[in-house]
């Protein structure tokens, strides 16, 4: 052990800011430092750690240079001599049998260096086999010497081709090692004080804070995380999307029924009985409870008639309305169903008032799954009903509702439902995909929905939707929508989600 | 495509055009993006630039693509309703007249000058399987390559769209030269109907078509529609000819070709309006190459009863709109004069009638989408251009309210968060392992409702418990560090004969605690954390309370029945190992789940 092991951290800090006093102005070196203090480099590195974490005491600038040191063999060559030389040491005068020699620890490469150097020659004709003699008085060993230079830390003064060939002889090495050139710091002085780490109780009681210094805190790690628990993303969306609603007036639709009948699902809002979304592939119809058994009579007659025949201005579809078509009970494939409820609700009133519905539930579709689908979604869908709505106050509240969710450049495209009409898709442009793209559909119920229900003729009801899904995966940046929802959710990202802001 | 929205947008149908094609139909060139522009103005949408080349590599690999044609493809998706853009012909004179270059054609049926008129006898039988057939002839019609390509593209996309997959029409198209009518549309049993069918090499009976087309790629898909039928439809010449058996195939001997001049269309349908619609987009799309463009030559078709009709009807409706009306329904204020002609440049030909109170629009057999006025504003406003309407905010006036049981959800789950549980969201759909087996009870003692046609196990069952979804959450995140705390408020679903459909949701809490214990105390806690939420005391009389309870999903002397509101809500305990395992699971887990109704 080095006698300056002995010296603890304080005292080894201490003797490093006594060594810079002298030192002056200009500074020193810490390998420098360590050397002359009779050191470790590392140790000495640990007194300026110690010394920077005190604050201003001193500045220590981190610089890098190379040194020469000697490998493993290199030492062993310092201590023992170089091999060529201790082969010729072993060499007596009567000369020594070559199998001899070679079994020698530095037998074989000694050998061929001190051959090639002619310290020694080879009888191949001696008596009992070849033997080596020594072809000179004595040797000077000056791959000991330059080495030995090394150690010493002066490396600098071999020529730089004797380096080579020692490195080459894998006897030295170039190594790069961090260093620091210190100086004093503003809050200089030579002795070190004891640094507390935090506060105590004691110490508030004693008052004793006055007068300690307190470590200084790394304020570049992180804290730790409270325990707590989170909501769910998608949900954090959908509560934002519902407050939008509230903010604008609209009334919440109770969306807790997900079994509806093809009657509410499709023919109360003049889907046709062939319309494809009416099909096993995209519907997911039920086996038990197979069909619905109640239905307002009355009206079921009028939507019966509407589809069938015709009326309020309506050519119809022209076809043979079943029942047993409506009676199918399914899981809803959109909230509209509950829409078409909610205006035959309304419709049933002595007075029309005009209302304001929104909801976001969830809807069953039974389609091809991928990154982007699954069976099952959230769907957003605001209604408005009211006399003389036009499409412009279609367009206006659409607007609203989009700068709600911090989306301002909107454009609109004629498509077709087949329960709107006029329709149009929303398209937003999207600055990160540099195009646009669809962000809701919408449109103007149709008569032949609305009259057949009761409602006034002059009342049109405006409505749109969307998913909750597309939004939220654009805002958090998810691509495979099994990472959003669905059990095989990842809770990591339940866990770091930031809040929902849609506007910021 | 599949956008998600009010919609349930069953696919659009897609329309591929050759981009040289179109641009010298309609006269001059354009930049990809000016096409992308006017299609989305008149309700398109540019989906795709493509070519067949692209197709095929994309499909196939890059291999099978070389010598394909690298000719530049449009992709058109085109609105449901309308059949009349389903081609280049009609995609081209629709923007054509919408950009006011051309008038809208006016389509002429006409009667053969001799009165050799093509006629068509329909026989009872058909009335048991597909009881009616239109028909038309194209006469002196000048095919191309091109041309000839999209008459077999339309009539597939008529198929795929209009006609549901043949099942309500199935279009034949025959060379008229080979055949001679009077034709017979009857239906033989398979046995007796015998023919060589298109492009085979010699003659089956139906049975053997049938089977021959089993595992045909296309036509497989149509078997369905009349294969269990004792009798199969059948359309003859007047010398035993087969022209077609439908929906199926036509024979060989009536094959068109390029040099094809006399065709003779048929449409047999179990929905006589569709086939009248889909016969008129036919032949008004292919009567541009007819040597008198744009006439149609009538056919007569003879109901077994006697009664005879001509098709095609090409018939044109007028309706009368008030200018009045379209402005309003719309926001704008335009002179009468000038909606007119927005709908004229929607092929509505429409002047205004008397004194300028009304317009009069005329529409044709092509717009078969338009049944009523509110289709006729519809097309005014695309025509003003839905971008250039001002927005306005309705004055509707109303006062919101949340619905209760919503909003009683949305206060529980901040407090469940709070409490330190995260909040999961599973699907509502599962299968019915999920519900019974792996909850150790058997699924016909749960309430729930079965999926008639689940595409996999997943969505055989909705729900009756959230606990599933959530075990099935962790099992996911086994990797995360432990205690795993969830819960989730969502609604299951059971049958309930009281309801209008049989079956009613249910606002259910379910939490779930996993680790290295069991936990029953955490979750137990939770109870009361809940309870103390709800301003419900432990107490027997007015409050909430527990007591032991059997269940097959928890481990004996672990589980407890939740009363409170003078009902059973839930149960919570200790998970039954069998349960823990079959979920995948290897740590102790506890959990409760209660219906939160009660609390309304």
């Amino acid at each position: 052990m080095s006698p300056a092991m002995a010296t603890d951290g304080p005292a080894l800090a201490e003797l490093l800011l006594q060594r810079l006093e002298r030192a002056g102005g200009g500074g020193l070196g810490s390998l420098e430092a360590a050397a002359a203090l009779g050191l470790e480099h590392q140790q000495l590195v640990g007194a300026v750690k110690s010394l920077q974490a005190l604050g201003e005491v001193i500045e220590a600038e981190q610089r890098s240079s190379k040194r020469w040191e000697l490998t493993p063999e290199g030492k062993e060559i310092v201590q023992e001599g170089s091999h060529e030389a201790r082969v010729f040491d072993s060499i007596p005068a009567e000369g020594l049998p070559q199998s001899e020699l070679m079994k020698l620890p530095s037998g074989k490469v000694g050998f061929s260096k001190a051959m090639s150097s002619k310290w020694v020659r080879l009888d191949k004709n001696a008596d009992g086999g070849p033997r080596v003699f020594r072809a000179v008085e004595s040797v000077q060993d000056s791959v000991r010497e330059k080495l030995q230079l090394v150690q010493q830390g002066e490396a600098e003064s071999l020529e730089e081709k004797d380096r080579n060939e020692l490195k080459k002889r894998k006897l030295l090495m170039e190594v790069i090692i961090k260093t620091y050139w210190i100086r004093k710091g503003s809050a200089f002085s030579t002795t070190v004080t004891r640094q507390e780490t935090d506060l105590t109780p004691e110490m508030l009681a004693s008052g004793s804070w006055r007068d300690l210094k307190f470590k200084p805190y790394n304020f570049e790690a992180l804290g730790i995380m409270p325990e707590s628990g989170h909501l769910h993303p998608l949900l954090k969306v959908r509560t934002q999307f519902r407050q939008i609603f509230l903010e604008m007036g609209f009334t919440e639709m109770p969306t807790n029924n997900f079994i509806e009948s093809s009657f509410w699902n499709f023919d109360a809002l003049f889907q046709p009985q062939q319309h494809p979304a009416r099909d096993q592939h995209d519907t997911f119809f039920l086996q038990d409870p197979a069909e619905a058994t109640d239905f307002p009579m009355d009206y079921l007659k009028r939507v019966k008639k509407i589809h069938s025949q015709g009326g309020y201005g309506s050519q119809g579809y022209k076809y043979d309305w079943k029942l047993e078509e409506a009676r199918k009970n399914l899981l809803r494939t959109h909230t509209t169903a509950v829409s078409a409820r909610m205006l035959y609700r309304l419709a049933q009133q002595e007075k029309f008032t005009p209302a304001k519905y929104f909801s976001i539930d969830r809807v069953f579709r039974n389609e091809t799954l991928d990154a982007t689908h699954l069976a099952e979604f959230h769907q957003i869908e605001g209604v408005v009903a009211d006399y003389g709505l036009t499409l412009g106050d279609l367009m206006g509240t659409l607007r609203e509702f989009f700068t709600k969710l911090g989306i301002s450049q909107l454009r609109f495209k004629p498509a077709y439902n087949p329960y709107t009409e006029p329709s149009m898709e929303v398209f937003s442009y999207h600055r990160g995909l540099q195009k646009w793209v669809e962000v809701g559909n919408s449109g103007i119920f149709r008569p032949e929905m609305l009259l057949p229900m009761g409602l006034p003729e002059g009342v049109s009801v405006i409505a749109w939707g969307l998913s909750l899904e597309r939004p939220t995966m654009i805002k958090y940046g998810i691509n495979n929508i099994r990472e959003l929802v669905g059990h095989k959710v990842n809770l990591q990202m339940v866990y770091d989600g930031p809040l929902c802001r849609l506007d910021a | 495509m599949r956008n998600v929205t009010v919609a349930q947008a069953s696919d659009m149908p897609t329309v591929s055009v050759k981009r040289e094609l179109l641009f010298q139909a309609l006269g001059r060139r354009y930049t990809d993006e000016e096409v992308d522009e006017l299609c989305f103005e008149f309700g398109l949408e540019l989906d795709e630039i493509t070519s067949e080349k692209d197709i095929i590599s994309k499909e196939q690999g890059d291999g099978k693509a070389e010598g394909a044609s690298d000719i530049i493809l449009y992709k058109i998706d085109v609105p449901a309703n309308r059949y009349d853009l389903l081609c280049l012909e009609g995609l081209v004179r629709g923007l054509q007249v919408f950009k006011e270059r051309i008038k809208a054609p006016r389509y002429k049926r006409i009667m053969p000058a001799n009165g050799g008129v093509q006629r068509l006898i329909i026989t009872e039988e058909t009335a048991q399987v597909r009881p009616h057939v239109v028909a038309a002839v194209l006469r002196n019609i000048t095919f191309s390559k091109d041309r000839y390509d999209s008459f077999i593209d339309l009539q597939e996309k008529l198929h795929q769209n209009i006609c549901r997959k043949r099942a309500l029409v199935a279009i034949g198209t025959h060379d008229l030269d080979t055949i001679s009518g009077p034709f017979t549309y009857t239906a033989r049993p398979p046995s007796e109907i015998r023919f060589k069918p298109l492009n085979q090499s010699k003659e089956y009976t139906a049975s053997e078509i049938m089977d021959l087309y089993r595992t045909d790629s296309q036509l497989k898909h149509y078997l369905h529609i009349i294969e269990n039928k004792p009798l199969y439809p059948v359309i003859y010449d007047s010398n035993g000819v087969v022209l077609s058996m439908p929906p199926i195939i036509n024979g060989d001997h009536t094959k068109i070709s390029l040099n094809t001049r006399n065709v003779f269309v048929e449409c047999t349908a179990t929905d006589i309006t569709k086939a009248k619609i889909v016969l008129d987009i036919l032949v008004t799309m292919f009567s541009e190459y007819c040597e008198k463009q744009f006439t149609v030559e009538a056919a007569e078709v003879t109901y077994h009863n006697g009664k005879t009709c001509i098709y095609p009807e090409l018939a044109y409706r007028r309706e009368k709109v008030k200018p009045d009306l379209i402005n309003k329904k719309i926001g704008i204020s335009e002179t009468p004069s000038s909606l007119a002609k927005l709908l004229t440049r929607m092929c509505l030909k429409s002047h205004v009638t008397g004194n300028g109170n009304n317009i009069e629009i005329e529409i044709p057999p092509t717009r078969a989408d338009i049944i009523h006025a509110c289709d006729i504003i519809e097309d005014a406003a695309i025509a003003y251009g839905y971008n250039n309407i001002q927005m306005t905010i309705p004055k509707t006036y109303t006062i919101a309210n949340q619905f209760p049981l919503n909003k009683l959800t949305e206060l529980l789950r901040q407090d469940l968060a709070a409490a330190g549980f995260t909040e999961a969201l599973t699907f509502a759909l599962c299968s019915q392992e999920d519900i019974a087996d792996k909850l150790g009870v058997d699924i016909s003692s749960t309430k729930a409702v079965h999926i008639a046609n689940p595409k996999t196990a997943e969505f055989q069952v909705a729900r009756t418990s959230l606990l599933p979804g959530l075990l099935k959450t962790i099992a996911a995140n086994r990797k995360m560090p432990l205690p795993l705390k969830l819960f989730e408020i969502s609604d299951i679903v059971v049958k309930d004969s009281t309801k209008d459909v049989g079956a009613r949701n249910q606002r259910n809490l379910c939490a779930i605690y996993y680790n290295k214990n069991p936990g029953f105390e955490v979750i137990h806690g939770l109870l009361d954390r809940v309870m103390q939420l709800l301003a419900v005391p432990p107490s027997k009389e007015s409050g909430y309370l527990i007591k032991a309870a059997e269940d097959s999903a928890f481990f004996p002397g672990r589980c407890a029945e939740i009363l409170a509101k003078g009902q059973s809500i839930g149960k919570l305990g200790v998970l039954h190992p069998d349960v823990i395992t079959k979920f995948e699971l290897t740590m102790p887990c506890s959990a409760l789940e209660i219906n939160i109704e009660p609390f309304l």
